[in-house]
C-alpha cells in the first residue's frame, strides 16, 4: 500500500541513517547555466571529479537571447560570461551540451522530455526549482541549489528526508478554452503558496488521465508555486508514447522490460496520504492573476478583491501591498485591465500543444494596437514543429514576433524584460514584483488568454474573444 | 559546508512581510555572475532603493540602529520560489548569518543550511512577538544558541526550535557533506551495479 512517490523513493536509497536522512540515488542531472557555475568551480576547487558524465545534460536558456542574431552577438558581457563558462565547464568535463546553435536547445525542462531524459520510475534533478515539471512521467524530479548541484556532480546522490505525501484528485471534464494552466491557478489559489511545502503532490483523476503529456507538464510545472518541491503523475499509455522512440528511450531491447517496470509504478488504491485535495474540472472558467503571488489568481469573469473586505489583518496588508505595487483599484472588473506586453512561452507553457492554442486564437486576428506579444517556442525542437504546422505565419500575420527559444520574458535575465509599470499578460510562472523586469506587471494565464489579450489589448475571456 | 554556526547574539532587523520570494532577495540580473561572492550589494535590491538609485530611509536594511545584525526576523514562507541559492549567498554577504521565521521553503532552507547559515522556524506567534519586540525597540540584540537550539529576545522572549540533527551538526561542525558522501563510495558503486541488472535502460549515457 505505497504512493507512487515511496516506491521510486524506496528504489533509490543507497543508505538510510537512524535519523530519518537518506542517501537518494539520482539518475538523471540537467544542467543550466545560471546555478552551475559555482558548482563547478567548487569541484575544482576540492579537486574533485563528476562522477558520472553520461548522466547529465546541460543547456544555456536563461541568459539567452531570442533574437536571430544571438549566436555571434550577446551585448550583456555578463551573459555572455556565464554562457561560455557553462561551455567551457561542459566540454572540461565531458558533459553533452546542447550549445546556443544547437538545433535542440532549450528550456532546460522543455529538452529533458524532448530528449526522452525524463522517464517513469526515475530520480531526476536540476539547479532549478521548475525541475518538477518533470515529475508529470511518474518521477522524483526536484529543484535543487547550487550547492546540491555540486554534490550531484561528484557524487550522483543527495542526503535528502522523505517528504510528506499529498494528493489531489481533478476529477469532470475540462470546458473549452479551460486548460491545465487553469487548473493548477485554481490549486494554487485554494491550497495557497505555501500549501504544499514539505510536500510530494501528486495529481490523479480522470481529468488528468485525458491530458496530454504537456498538459500534466504544465501542471507538475506549477506545483512549485504552491510551495511543493515535487509534482507526480502517474505514468500510462499516455506517457509511453510520449517517451517512445526519443534519442533516451529504454529502445527495443528494453522496451518490454520497462514497460513491465512503470506499470508497477503508480499509487497502491490503499496508499495512504497525509493530505487529500479534490478539485472539479466541470465548472472550471479560465484564470487571471491579479496580485503579486501565483495563488492571487481568479476566474477571469471576476473583480480585483477589495483589501478591506479581508479580515485578517496580514493577508489584508499584503493585498494592499500588492495592489499598489500592480496599479490595480479594488473592485475593478479583470477584463477591463489594459495590457502593454504578452509573453507566450516558458517551461509552464512553451510547448507545442501551448503554441497550436495560443494559434488557434490568434488566427485571421490582429494584435492590438500598443500592443507587443512576443511568442518563445520553449525549444528549437518546438520551434521546428511549430513552423512545419505553418504556426509561425499565422502568429507573424497577426503581428505577434515568432523568436528564438529560451526562458525569454519569464524572468529579467536577458533582453527581453518588462520596463518599470508595463503590464503583461504571461503565460509564464510567477507574478512576483520585478519577476519580468524591475517594477513589471505580472498577470498569469493560458497561453490561449495571453492570445486573447493580445488581440483585444486587455485581458480577456478567451470563450468571448474566440466566437 | 564551508562555515560553522554555532550561536550569535546580534542586532535583531525585522522584515515584517510574508512569502518573502528569492526574486525579492536577489533579482535574476544579480544572477549572472559566475562568484558566490560580492552578491550583498543586489539584496533586496527593489525594497532597499528607489528608482532613481537611493535609498529608502524606512526600509530596515537601511535604517542606522539596525546597521551591523546578523539575524533577519521576517514573516512565514521565507525563501519560496526560485532555487538560486544566490539568496543565501547575498544575505551572507550582506553580514547576515541567521534568519528567523514561521516557516520556509524547502530549497531555500536547504541552500542555507549547506552554506553555514540558521534557518530558525520559530512557531508565527512567537515571530510575532519577537517581530514587535524589534518594531518597537530598533536595535535591539538576540541570541540564537543552536547547541541549545534556543533563541532570545528582548523582554525576556525566549523560544525553542527544532533542526533535524543531522543539519545540527553539519552547521555545528562546518562539515563538508560532500567529503561525508564521498566514504559511501563503495555504497553507491555497488547501487549502481546493482541497478544496472534491474533497469538497465537508467544507464544510457547521454549522447552528444
Amino acid at each position: 500500500m505505497a504512493t507512487m512517490f515511496s516506491k521510486i523513493w524506496d528504489r533509490h536509497l543507497v543508505t538510510e541513517r537512524d535519523d530519518g536522512n537518506v542517501l537518494l540515488y539520482i539518475d538523471r542531472h540537467l544542467v543550466h547555466e545560471v546555478t552551475s557555475p559555482q558548482a563547478f568551480e567548487g569541484l575544482v576547487l576540492a579537486g574533485r571529479s563528476v562522477r558520472r558524465t553520461g548522466a547529465m545534460l546541460a543547456v544555456q536558456d536563461h541568459n539567452v537571447p531570442t533574437t536571430p542574431d544571438r549566436s555571434t552577438r550577446i551585448d550583456d558581457r555578463e551573459s555572455r560570461e556565464q554562457i561560455r563558462t557553462l561551455r567551457e565547464n561542459a566540454l572540461g568535463a565531458g558533459i553533452t551540451l546542447f550549445d546556443i546553435d544547437d538545433p535542440r536547445q532549450g528550456i532546460v525542462h522543455i529538452i529533458g522530455p524532448e530528449s526522452g531524459l525524463a522517464q517513469p520510475g526515475i530520480t531526476i534533478v536540476c539547479g532549478d526549482s521548475h525541475t518538477g515539471t518533470l515529475g508529470a512521467f511518474g518521477a522524483i524530479a526536484f529543484g535543487i541549489g547550487t550547492s546540491e548541484v555540486e554534490h550531484v556532480l561528484a557524487t550522483q546522490t543527495l542526503w535528502q528526508r522523505k517528504p510528506l505525501q499529498m494528493r489531489v484528485v481533478v476529477s469532470g471534464a475540462l470546458a473549452p478554452f479551460v486548460t491545465p494552466k487553469d487548473i493548477i491557478l485554481a490549486v494554487i489559489a485554494k491550497i495557497g503558496a505555501a500549501g504544499g511545502t514539505g510536500h510530494a503532490v501528486e495529481f490523479a483523476g480522470d481529468t488528468i488521465r485525458r491530458m496530454s503529456m504537456e498538459g500534466r507538464m504544465t501542471i507538475c510545472n506549477m506545483t512549485i508555486e504552491a510551495g511543493a518541491r515535487f509534482g507526480l503523475i502517474a505514468p500510462d499509455e499516455v506517457t509511453y508514447a510520449y517517451v517512445k522512440g526519443r534519442p533516451l528511450a529504454p529502445g527495443p531491447e528494453h522496451e518490454a522490460a520497462a514497460i513491465a517496470y512503470w506499470e508497477g509504478l503508480p499509487s497502491d488504491p490503499g496508499a495512504g496520504w497525509d493530505r487529500e485535495e479534490a478539485l472539479s474540472a466541470d465548472a472550471l472558467e479560465p484564470h487571471v492573476t491579479w496580485g503579486t503571488s501565483p495563488q492571487d489568481a481568479l476566474p477571469v469573469g471576476g473583480r480585483v478583491p477589495d483589501p478591506e473586505a479581508q479580515p485578517d489583518p496580514k493577508e489584508r496588508a499584503r493585498m494592499l501591498r500588492a495592489l499598489e505595487y500592480m496599479g490595480l483599484a479594488a473592485g475593478t472588473k479583470l477584463t477591463d485591465i489594459p495590457v502593454d506586453k504578452v509573453f507566450i512561452g516558458s517551461c509552464t507553457n512553451g510547448r507545442i500543444e501551448d503554441l497550436r492554442a495560443a494559434a488557434q486564437v490568434a488566427r485571421g486576428k490582429r494584435v492590438a494596437k500598443g500592443v507587443t506579444a512576443l511568442v518563445v517556442p520553449g525549444s528549437g525542437l518546438v520551434r521546428k514543429q511549430a513552423e512545419a504546422e505553418g504556426l509561425d505565419r499565422v502568429f507573424l500575420e497577426a503581428g505577434f514576433e515568432w523568436r528564438l527559444p529560451g526562458c525569454s520574458m519569464c524572468l529579467g535575465m536577458n533582453p527581453d524584460k518588462l520596463k518599470a509599470g508595463e503590464r503583461c499578460a504571461s503565460t509564464s510562472n510567477r507574478n512576483f514584483e520585478g519577476r519580468q523586469g524591475p517594477g513589471g506587471r505580472t498577470h498569469l494565464m493560458s497561453p490561449q488568454m495571453a492570445a486573447a489579450a493580445a488581440v483585444t489589448g486587455r485581458i480577456a475571456d478567451v470563450r468571448e474573444v474566440a466566437r | 559546508m564551508r562555515e560553522k554556526f554555532v550561536s550569535i547574539t546580534t542586532v535583531g532587523v525585522p522584515l515584517d512581510r510574508g512569502n518573502v520570494d528569492t526574486d525579492a532577495i536577489i533579482p535574476a540580473r544579480y544572477l549572472k555572475t559566475v562568484k558566490r561572492t560580492g552578491l550583498g550589494e543586489g539584496l533586496f535590491f527593489a525594497w532597499r532603493y528607489d528608482a532613481d538609485g537611493s535609498a529608502r530611509a524606512d526600509f530596515p536594511l537601511n535604517r542606522p540602529e539596525y546597521r551591523g545584525g546578523r539575524a533577519l526576523v521576517a514573516g512565514e514562507n521565507f525563501g519560496c520560489g526560485s532555487s538560486r541559492e544566490h539568496a543565501v549567498w547575498a544575505l551572507m554577504d550582506f553580514g547576515f548569518r541567521a534568519v528567523v521565521a514561521p516557516s520556509y521553503s524547502d530549497i531555500f532552507r536547504n541552500n542555507c543550511l549547506k552554506n553555514g547559515m540558521l534557518p530558525v522556524a520559530l512557531k508565527a506567534p512567537e515571530v510575532r512577538v519577537l517581530m514587535d519586540a524589534l518594531l518597537a525597540a530598533p536595535g535591539s540584540e538576540i541570541a540564537i544558541d543552536l547547541p541549545e537550539q534556543s533563541v532570545t529576545g528582548p523582554g525576556g522572549i525566549s523560544c525553542r526550535f527544532e533542526i533535524d540533527p543531522f543539519a545540527k551538526s553539519c552547521l555545528l561542525e562546518g562539515r563538508d557533506e560532500i567529503a561525508l558522501t564521498l566514504t559511501y563510495g563503495a555504497e553507491i558503486a555497488r547501487y549502481e551495479r546493482e541497478r544496472k541488472q534491474v533497469t538497465p535502460w537508467l544507464f544510457r549515457d547521454v549522447p552528444e
